[in-house]
């Protein structure tokens, strides 16, 4: 029998991205908030340049929580979904914002209104027939306060390229208007990215650095970055990356109205006879409490966000919390942004020291940012050119066919040539689609005895097509800039695994296609909240946190705002 | 990762194995013809008119935590054919690799203890039948032989010799010859050495960072650094200085 716990205003799964950024709000607007995170705390002397703890063994990230429930995965339903490698989430106060490359970018207004964009520029058939995609119920203006909150909240470094209407040189030309700029500069630039950005110019097309969630100078009583190299899946060892677990979390607890309870594995929300949830069922230790709440924020992400839904069934909800519309799980995509280009240049580049956020960036093929007309596919890439190199990645580096993948002419070439290498980031427009969707494995079992999620999903035509169009123009740059060979992968198949993953509890107004309404509450149950992409309908050509973030705060917002009517 | 033992003659290093002196290495039966490294400095030591097989004579005399004395022969002899010390410079056995990978083995790489078992006993086998000697006896040419056809996974009777275990092999020969090495591979940064990697730092300044490989090497573990230990953390006022 579980233990009944003293009631709170708001219970918060999953203090990470997303819930790590909603607990600053709540607690701003004076409500009591109890966070529950499956991890624990870590600390700047965890986050090690270790190449093999941080990116051939994945710890931090392989905690027992997350490492129990890897989802199953197939393209289709003509196969049986298999479980494979790690799990691309992290459990830990600051969650996967600990680790990840904290790239930080809005998404383009185009992302927010893909169908109607679509319909007025090129007619309604060039969607393709097989999506599910709609107009997001909200537009990037309406977004835009929330993105600048979460900005300055965190500390984001960058170069704006839209202030209020007016081009700004350094940054985009296709981003959105923002209100200010950016609260510090972004990133340096380094000898590569200085070369690639000439390249650039030199093809017609407009270089500009990037945005990160990492300190480009004193912010926040936190230092700027390093720049060691262990950025990639490696916590920051100066607290230069702005996680939640540095920025907003500490800052909430502040208040003292924030209760931080780890090591706590929700195992369901608990709703009334009205359909209305009454608070959550989590596990800390073999003891298994419940935690009341007035209004609850689902804040993992994507697949427990859908799996913990599903799993909690009950008289009203027999099919899953918030599921008798039968859309949670549906609409799932995972971000193409595999399919890279590999380039080697005759030269070191001197990549040693950089990270995976200090690059330079091409926006001429992403989202509707060209003419469509006469081409097979709607959206597009970002390209992207970035720093970021560590030994034993660089000696697995590709041969490019030139020599044999061992002996002494491989080491003679991995001697001359590991600093020569650069693999781009392209980030493709993908969208949702009929039979792409997350259920309950029928099978496979986490240690507790429930059903891990399935993945059933592949890329079909147009994300395919954007890949093979971005690539071109990704060979293009590198060649502009001197690279000798050049590689070409597949252009993508299955959607497995992702830390960019998207949909399962979409929001829209139809409640009968969305599971959240537009303010990211669930239709059939008004005070349960869910944070983080899993409402998002369409990824756009860049990283999510940053929208799940600005998501994630204005939920929150409108929650303390409407306080009395959302919890009755 | 330091040299604190220097004696010319017969070292103790850090993790207590016996390093073997250029003179005994050169005293040793089997020496190879090309040049040859001490496992503890990577420098060149020596030619040796001795016409020998193969580069895996230069044995180390340790404890192993998993691989048998067979296994760990087999394996550094595959290991130093992925990446070879021929041409005198330090490969996969100077940097101690099998180290890596058998501490490895009883840890994070557990899963793949078997498949090792396995494959490292078909070796052995295989060499028995085409060369008439254990894998590690045989020569460079006809360790490259095998290999060769392992790659192509063209050795039918013993099917575990096919590319997959090649793969295996491979990836953590490379995992232990670039990795930190603190789990017992690049030995001396021999590995980072090969690839022009300067070494971990806590930071690093453009002024640095475009000398590229020409950078003076850190020559430092992450876990030298003081950062990054996981002792417990002293009091900085009275308290004693915490050595590392």
């Amino acid at each position: 029998m579980a233990t009944n716990l003293p009631r709170t205003d708001v219970v918060v799964i999953g203090l990470g991205a997303v819930g790590g950024v909603a607990v600053l709000p709540l607690v701003s607007a004076g409500l009591n908030v109890i966070g529950l995170e499956a991890g624990g705390w870590m600390s700047t002397r965890d986050f090690a340049p270790d190449e093999i703890r941080n990116n051939i063994r994945d710890w931090p990230q392989a905690v027992p929580k997350a490492k129990s429930e890897i989802p199953t995965s197939r393209a289709n339903i003509n196969f049986e979904a298999v479980q494979g490698g790690g799990h691309p989430m992290m459990n830990g106060v600051g969650g996967t914002s600990l680790h990840y490359w904290a790239q930080s970018w809005r998404l383009n207004p185009w992302d927010f209104k893909t169908v109607s964009e679509t319909t007025n520029r090129y007619g309604a058939h060039r969607i393709p027939t097989d999506s599910t995609v709609e107009d997001w119920p909200i537009s990037y203006d309406d977004l835009e306060p929330f993105y600048d909150r979460v900005e300055y909240a965190l500390g984001v470094s960058g170069y704006a390229g839209n202030v209020n209407g007016t081009l700004q040189p350094n940054g985009s030309q296709f981003e959105g208007p923002r209100s200010r700029p950016y609260p510090m500069p972004g990133l340096r630039s380094s000898g590569f990215t200085d070369m690639m950005s000439e390249a650039a110019r030199q093809l017609g097309w407009n270089p500009f650095q990037g945005p990160a969630a990492i300190n480009t100078e004193i912010y926040g009583n936190r230092p700027g970055c390093f720049y060691h190299g262990f950025c990639d899946r490696g916590g920051c060892h100066a607290a230069a990356k702005s996680s939640t677990a540095v920025t907003t979390i500490p800052e909430a607890m502040k208040s003292g109205l924030l209760k931080v309870v780890t090591h706590a594995r929700v195992l369901k929300i608990v709703n009334d006879a009205d359909g209305r949830v009454t608070g959550v069922e989590y596990l800390s230790g073999n003891q298994v409490m419940f935690q009341p709440a007035a209004a609850v924020l689902l804040a993992s992400h994507t697949y427990e966000n859908t799996r913990l839904l599903l799993l909690s069934k009950s008289r009203e909800f027999p099919d899953g919390l918030a599921n008798n519309s039968g859309q949670v799980g549906q609409h799932y995509l995972s971000h193409h942004q595999g399919a890279p280009v590999l380039a080697l240049f005759p030269k070191d580049l001197n990549n040693w020291y950089g990270l995976p956020a200090q690059g330079v960036a091409i926006d001429e093929w992403a989202d509707d940012n060209f003419d469509h007309s006469d081409l097979d596919f709607i959206g597009g890439g970002n390209l992207w050119a970035h720093t970021d190199r560590k030994p034993i990645s660089a000696a697995k580096m590709s041969t490019f066919d030139l020599v044999p993948t061992w002996g002494a002419k491989w080491k003679a070439f991995i001697s001359e040539n590991a600093d020569r290498t650069n693999t781009s980031y392209i980030q493709k427009t993908t969208l949702p689609y009929r039979g792409n969707y997350l259920d309950l494995d029928p099978q496979v079992k986490d240690k507790l005895g429930f059903p891990v999620i399935r993945i059933t999903a592949e890329l079909r035509d147009n994300e395919k097509r954007i890949a093979a169009f971005t690539q071109e123009k990704m060979e293009a740059w590198y060649r502009a800039a001197g690279a000798t060979q050049i590689v070409r992968t597949g252009l993508g198949t299955a959607m497995g695994p992702s830390t960019h993953a998207y949909g399962g509890t979409r929001m829209g107004d139809d409640a009968s296609t969305n599971v959240t309404d537009r303010f990211g509450f669930a239709h059939e149950a008004p005070n349960l909240g869910v944070l983080g992409a899993s409402v998002m309908g369409t990824s756009g050509a860049r990283n999510p946190t940053l929208t799940a973030q600005a998501l994630a705060w204005r939920t929150a917002e409108h929650l303390a705002a409407n306080w009395d009517t959302i919890t009755r | 990762m330091n040299n604190k033992n220097k004696n010319p003659e017969h070292a103790v290093g850090s993790e207590g194995e016996l390093v073997l002196s250029r003179r005994n290495l050169l005293k040793g039966v089997g020496l190879s013809g090309a040049a040859l490294m001490t496992a503890g400095s990577g420098s060149i030591i020596a030619q040796t008119s001795e016409p020998v097989a193969s580069p895996a004579r230069i044995r180390v005399m340790e404890a192993f935590e998993t691989l048998t004395a067979a296994e760990s022969a087999a394996l550094d002899a595959f290991a130093s054919r992925i990446l070879p010390s021929d041409d005198g410079t330090p490969g996969a056995h100077e940097a101690r690799a099998v180290h890596f990978i058998d501490r490895g083995l009883t840890g994070a790489m557990a899963a793949s203890r078997e498949q090792y078992a396995v494959g490292l006993a078909a070796l052995d086998e295989h060499a028995m039948q085409v060369g008439g000697s254990a894998f590690y006896q045989l020569s460079a040419s006809e360790q490259d032989a095998i290999v060769e056809a392992m790659t192509l996974s063209a050795i039918p009777a013993f099917p575990m010799l096919n590319a997959g275990f090649f793969n295996l092999v491979r990836t953590h020969t490379i995992e232990g010859t670039f990795s930190d090495p603190y789990y017992g591979g690049n030995r001396d940064f021999v590995g980072w050495d090969l690839i022009g990697y300067p070494g971990v730092r806590v930071m690093s300044t453009p002024d640095e960072i475009i000398q590229g490989r020409d950078l003076a090497p850190s020559r430092q573990s992450a876990y030298d650094m003081p950062t990054h230990t996981k002792d417990p953390v002293v009091a900085p006022a009275g308290g004693v200085s915490h050595g590392h």
